[in-house]
């Protein structure tokens, strides 16, 4: 991977990542706005937290150069993969091409419009974006990679090792799907019903004392997600009720992205994390009747506002 | 023949009033809100909209101030019913006591205190506009009868039906009253949280066809309890929940749960799904989706105190 990494938008994962990579290789930012492309040029992107430096990748809005590039990590929300691999088609030559989102499906966005190489990647890496020069480190966990479809282990490896070598944590692995779909399964669950109840993922979400406790319900929605992943033959690396507790025992209080994004009144990625579990169920012929009624309302709730 | 108001918010105040027209009724009326008794006391209870009355009443933030009466109508929110009929017992130890209240359980508070208990069904609306003033919004037609386990006699019930009819409030009295005060309360449990998660009008959610399909199902487990007690509903919850979706009935009402979350106040979901459950488990009867958006409704009322 000597040959230069582009990185696709520039929200927290993409502008960690970006920073981070600046220092081991060749890294453009291709960015939506014209003005944070001229921010992150003229000032590179400050990391703050579980790092301190500023990173100097490139930044441009303008994808021509995409020609060359040897990797390019999607970064963007789910509702822009189509949009990002637009712009790949045509220009990308024969460069690897790997996606982060949450949820699933990118995947097959990107394969829509093109023949290039991809790796499946999932992140538990997180942070907030002070500024657009800006980011705060906030959880240093790791990012598993693997092939898809046919790519070779190897584009995997050199993945990891050149994001290690930058800082970051990341891990290959063969098959990502399990360590996939439990991220899914707690995002759909969790997500959802922060952005129903308001709630940050807090210990509401792991009470059990009375009947109508929030707890009954993030558990009922976790156990039809297994459910689906069991039909779907997927054995999970890590039970999403049990993470559940964990990340609630913690103490902390994180804001799941989809209540960030009601709360701001943006579209959400709900048709991504808990719709591709619906649709799944619907595939695999499971019943998800607690699943399709958060889904339901969270589009419901979008459309609102939009 | 003289009767007692508790809580004379929007509906307690319609009863009030009207009865106060009578020339055989002398009504009193107990509620906290001293801005609004001391109103009422000054200048009458006035109503306005789909009638114009000014009530001559007797108001009071007091409860040992009350009379004895003959008949006791319970109008507060829900949740305030045990400790409205705590302080109120007292006036009512010869007479009955009539909920005209939302959703299921006030019976069962009132018979905590009292002995005679009429279980009502009221459809009129309206909300306070100012101390003493309040907008009638909708007329409707009321159903008391025994409350079961603690009945007050049938010609007791007869004479509060006559008198409200008569004070131009229409109330039938029938031997069994769960009928329509399930009815109600199926149509409101399945509509109320929507549009409380959503942000959306009655309208809005009908014509989301997932949504919908939610609200039947709401429907459907409500249904299921009311048949497992015994309960013949008077009238198909979904016939009237189209009804109220047409453009000239009341596609653009905010359910009250979703005036009530706007407003951050709490809501009545322990009396409407909450009793669904309640009862469907006294039943054996699954209601996992009561369950689910009452969960949601509690977790966004906590959301509130964070």
């Amino acid at each position: 991977m000597s040959d230069g990494v582009w990185v696709i938008g520039g929200g927290v994962i993409g502008s960690l990542v970006a920073a981070h990579l600046s220092r081991v290789a060749d890294v453009t930012l291709l960015c939506r706005r014209a003005e944070h492309a001229a921010a992150v040029a003229q000032n590179g992107i400050r990391v703050s937290g579980r790092a301190n430096f500023v990173g100097v990748p490139r930044a441009t809005v303008d994808p021509a150069g995409l020609t060359d590039a040897g990797l390019v990590i999607v970064a963007t929300k789910a509702n822009d993969v189509e949009a990002a691999a637009a712009q790949l088609e045509g220009r990308l030559g024969d460069g690897t091409v790997m996606t982060v989102q949450n949820g699933l499906g990118a995947e097959q966005v990107i394969r829509a419009h093109g023949p290039w190489p991809q790796l499946s990647a999932v992140t538990f890496m997180s942070g907030t974006k002070l500024a657009d020069d800006h980011v705060e480190y906030v959880l240093d966990t790791p990012t598993w990679i693997a092939p898809y479809e046919d790519a070779p282990f190897a584009l995997a490896e050199a993945a990891v090792s050149l994001i290690v070598e930058s800082g970051l944590k990341a891990e290959a692995m063969p098959d990502l799907e399990p360590a996939r779909w439990s991220k899914l399964i707690f995002n759909a669950t969790v997500n959802s019903v922060a952005a129903l109840t308001g709630l940050p993922h807090d210990h509401h979400f792991a009470e059990l004392e009375q009947p109508t406790d929030l707890g009954h319900l993030v558990r009922g929605l976790m156990d039809e997600g297994k459910q689906i992943a069991a039909a779907a033959g997927i054995a999970l690396r890590e039970d999403p009720w049990e993470m559940n507790v964990l990340a609630t025992q913690r103490g902390s209080r994180h804001y799941p992205s989809m209540l960030e994004d009601v709360e701001a009144r943006r579209p959400t990625e709900v048709d991504f994390i808990t719709g591709a579990l619906v649709r799944e169920a619907a595939h695999r012929r499971v019943e998800a009747p607690l699943l399709t009624a958060v889904y339901r309302l969270v589009k419901a709730r979008e459309a609102s506002y939009l | 023949m003289r009767v007692t108001v508790v809580g004379c918010g929007a509906v307690g105040s319609l009863f009030a009033a009207n009865l106060a027209q009578l020339e055989d009724v002398e009504v009193w009326a107990f509620d906290l809100d001293g801005e609004h008794v001391a109103a009422i006391n000054e200048h009458g209870l006035r109503l306005s909209g789909a009638g114009e009355v000014v009530g001559e009443l007797r108001a009071t933030t007091n409860a040992d101030d009350l009379p004895p009466s003959d008949f006791g109508i319970v109008a507060t929110k829900c949740m305030h019913t045990a400790a409205a009929i705590e302080a109120t017992a007292p006036a009512f130890a010869t007479g009955a006591v009539c909920s005209v209240q939302n959703g299921v359980g006030n019976e069962e508070a009132i018979a905590q205190r009292v002995e005679r208990v009429i279980r009502g069904t009221t459809f009129p609306a309206g909300r306070v506009v100012e101390p003493g003033h309040v907008q009638w919004d909708v007329k409707g037609d009321t159903t008391i009868g025994p409350f079961e386990p603690s009945p007050a006699p049938m010609a007791e019930v007869g004479r509060l039906a006559e008198a409200c009819t008569r004070a131009g409030l229409p109330t039938e009295a029938v031997a069994d009253a769960r009928g329509p005060q399930w009815r109600k309360l199926i149509f409101n449990a399945a509509t109320n949280p929507i549009g409380a998660l959503t942000g959306l009008t009655h309208g809005r959610v009908c014509e989301d066809p997932g949504l919908r399909r939610l609200v039947s199902q709401l429907v459907d487990e409500g249904k299921a309890v009311a048949a497992a007690q015994g309960i013949e509903l008077d009238a198909d919850p979904e016939e009237l929940i189209d009804h109220a979706a047409r453009p000239d009935v009341a596609y653009d009402h905010k359910a009250s749960m979703l005036q009530d979350v706007e407003a951050r106040r709490p809501t009545e979901i322990d009396y409407l799904n909450g009793g669904i459950v309640r009862f469907g488990r006294e039943q054996g009867v699954p209601t996992p989706l009561n369950e689910a958006v009452t969960a949601l409704i509690k977790g966004l009322e906590a959301s509130w105190t964070l």
